[in-house]
């Protein structure tokens, strides 16, 4: 622990953990319903689809693309995958498939159009949000899907706790999509060769292709990989609002992108750890969280967000320019 | 220097070359050619009939405007997010000092109607110094930085309205919100009194080149002795002054303001500025340009409404047409070495 926080005085990553611990402390002296069991759950399971999204698309910052349009893949994920769930007697295995597959094939065409096209990839996925929203629109005229099948709308808890009231706390499907996320992108990034590659990709293109590096292939891998987390993020949104709207998730892009930065990713590549978008999800969820429990009206909520988010982004572009200014120092 | 655009890692010389603006003028006039044969075709008298454009031309300048504010942080090498909050901050701002000082006749409510103006231009000058400053003085990159002040500031539209409207303007506003002038829709006008000085400021003035040097290379810029950060607190000025201009169009249309109107219009403004030649990493581009993809995009959103299309298969339709465009491009890019050897 004191080499952490040795270490945390220097990190991103250590700066941010003190300021979500200094929101944890505040709030839970000032509000008596923040720090609860209940409390815990209620936040795991809301900002589930959030949390998984921003897993995903820490993945394609890293790489140095962006994704625009995990919304719009997720939102047809979910779609179809219900429609044929109401169908046929597909279960549990065949909604996960058909949700990871759909996303999986739009992150695909992300990738292939990043690929050949030449234009950025956030004027391509800011195109394929538009077509795939779009064409989601026009399919369903904008109908929702209120009747799920039981199975799916019951869902999958184990109860791990009953306190004194008798009052049950379950570990629920949406807790273990944001554990599984975050697992997953963590070992992808820290544990295996592509993840490697992935840094070397997003810090300097050049010298990756030049070391042999296939950049288009990794793509592929990259905006893949964030088709099937929005897919199975989409899943579990679903179970959670127990309908299924092609228009309730349209929107929320930049929300995911703003907190993924704020967990010290860059725009630029090559930086970014999945403990900082931990951290990153977190502070915007405790502040919006515990803007509410302290009785603040809600209309004010977005507000306090967007100050954070201008207050967090100008104090890391500070904190750069001071770095960059000690080396140059260095240099001289 | 590869903070300032989410495009640093596109070989430069190669996306210059891809977007040189005459041939993606060529390009798009030949499209819109093509739309206009195979929109009359199918539709015939039903397009081009008197109603049918004019409500073209109420609802283009909008989004046109929009498209501008978009158009010259994107010359920069930058991108403002903020665009449409601003709008709408502006709009509530003289919203409110209408509706509770400006009604009724004489020279008070004269001055209060132009204190109004001045209110929603003065909100987005406050925003757009914030925006220009984070940016060029902190280096934060534009799209955090613009991210932040869009919510900020939707969040302070919302929490002051707590999600309401507010409606009911003097008449002029209604003037210029539904009324012709000599059959021409007001808006066009402002539309177009807006666009030509934009367009020739961006092509002829020395603000205009030191914008666009900026967005090609942001270190040379600064090397030959401009102060770069001077230039881009006024491009974030330019853009948030523009965006209230469009917000005040938006109250005018809709005879109310709201903290919401028009969301859907900020992506769909890179599109529009993308797709007529604008490059998304900067220094290139041209309003000529962004008019025709203007006029593009209208033209299959209102084809696609009197094909008794969803209006989301139009939406459907421009990221096609982006796409696509930029694909014809890169094929015809490909395909000119080949034909030359032979």
């Amino acid at each position: 622990m004191p080499e952490f926080l040795k270490r945390g005085l220097h990190s991103h990553e250590g700066k941010l953990l003190f300021v979500v611990l200094a929101l944890i402390i505040f709030l839970s002296l000032a509000t008596p319903s923040f720090f609860t069991l209940q409390n815990l759950v209620d936040l795991l399971t809301s900002y589930a689809f959030s949390g998984m999204l921003a897993a995903g698309l820490l993945v394609v910052l890293i790489s140095g693309g962006i994704d625009i349009s995990f919304t719009a893949s997720a939102s047809v994920a979910q779609y179809v995958a219900m429609t044929v769930a109401n169908a046929y007697h597909i279960g549990w295995l065949g909604v996960i498939g058909i949700c990871g597959g759909v996303g999986i094939v739009c992150g695909l065409l992300n990738a292939i159009l990043i690929g050949t096209l030449g234009l950025s990839s956030i004027i391509v996925t800011i195109a394929t949000l538009n077509v795939f929203f779009g064409l989601l629109m026009f399919a369903t005229h904008g109908n929702e899907i209120f009747a799920l099948p039981d199975w799916f709308v019951n869902g999958a808890s184990w109860i791990v706790y009953t306190d004194k009231n008798e009052t049950p706390y379950a570990f629920n499907l949406q807790m273990l999509g944001l554990i599984g996320a975050f697992v997953l992108t963590a070992l992808l990034l820290t544990r295996t060769n592509i993840g490697r590659q992935i840094y070397a990709l997003g810090s300097n293109k050049d010298a990756a292709q030049r070391i042999g590096i296939k950049v288009f292939r990794l793509n592929l891998l990259v905006y893949g990989y964030m088709g099937f987390v929005a897919g199975m993020a989409s899943l579990i949104q679903a179970q959670d609002a127990q309908s299924v709207s092609p228009n309730a998730l349209v929107g929320r892009e930049l929300d995911v992108l703003a907190a993924v930065v704020l967990g010290g990713a860059s725009l630029t590549g090559g930086v970014g750890t999945v403990s900082g978008t931990i951290l990153g999800v977190m502070l915007l969820a405790c502040l919006e969280n515990g803007l509410l429990l302290l009785g603040v009206p809600s209309y004010w909520s977005q507000c306090f967000t967007g100050a954070v988010i201008l207050i967090a982004v100008s104090a890391l572009a500070i904190e750069r320019q001071r770095h960059r200014a000690a080396a140059r120092r260095v240099m001289a | 220097m590869s903070e300032r655009s989410v495009t640093a890692h596109t070989p430069p010389r190669a996306t210059a070359a891809r977007f040189r603006p005459s041939p993606v003028l060529a390009r798009l006039s030949l499209l819109l050619v093509a739309l206009l044969i195979l929109f009359t075709l199918l539709l015939g008298d039903k397009l081009f009939n008197a109603t049918a454009i004019r409500s073209m031309a109420f609802q283009l300048p909008e989004l046109g405007v929009l498209s501008l504010a978009m158009m010259i942080p994107l010359l920069s090498g930058g991108l403002d997010l903020s665009i449409i909050a601003t709008a709408n901050l502006s709009a509530l701002a003289a919203a409110y000092i209408f509706t509770h000082f400006g009604m009724g006749d004489g020279t008070g409510a004269v001055i209060w109607n132009i204190l109004a103006l001045l209110a929603a231009f003065g909100v987005a000058g406050v925003i757009g110094l914030l925006n220009g400053t984070v940016i060029a003085y902190l280096g934060v990159s534009p799209i955090l930085a613009t991210l932040g002040t869009m919510t900020l500031v939707k969040g302070i539209a919302v929490g002051l309205t707590h999600g309401g409207v507010i409606s009911g303007f003097p008449s002029f506003m209604v003037f210029i919100g539904n009324g012709s002038l000599f059959h021409v829709p007001v808006v066009l006008i402002v539309f177009v009194l807006v666009a030509i000085p934009v367009g020739v400021m961006l092509a002829r003035s020395p603000f205009g080149q030191k914008v666009a040097m900026l967005g090609s290379n942001e270190q040379a810029v600064r090397y030959s002795g401009i102060d770069t950060r001077r230039v881009l607190v006024r491009v974030y000025l330019l853009s948030a002054l523009l965006s209230a201009v469009a917000g005040l169009l938006m109250m005018a249309r809709f005879n109310s303001a709201n903290a919401a109107y028009g969301e859907s219009y900020l992506l769909i403004t890179i599109l529009a500025a993308v797709l007529g030649g604008v490059d998304p990493a900067g220094g290139f581009g041209k309003v000529s340009g962004l008019v025709l993809s203007l006029i593009v995009l209208q033209l299959v959103s209102t084809a696609a409404n009197l094909l008794n299309i969803s209006q989301f298969l139009s939406l459907a339709l421009w990221g096609a047409v982006l796409l696509g465009v930029a694909g014809i491009g890169r094929i015809s890019a490909w395909a000119k070495p080949m034909l030359k050897r032979r």
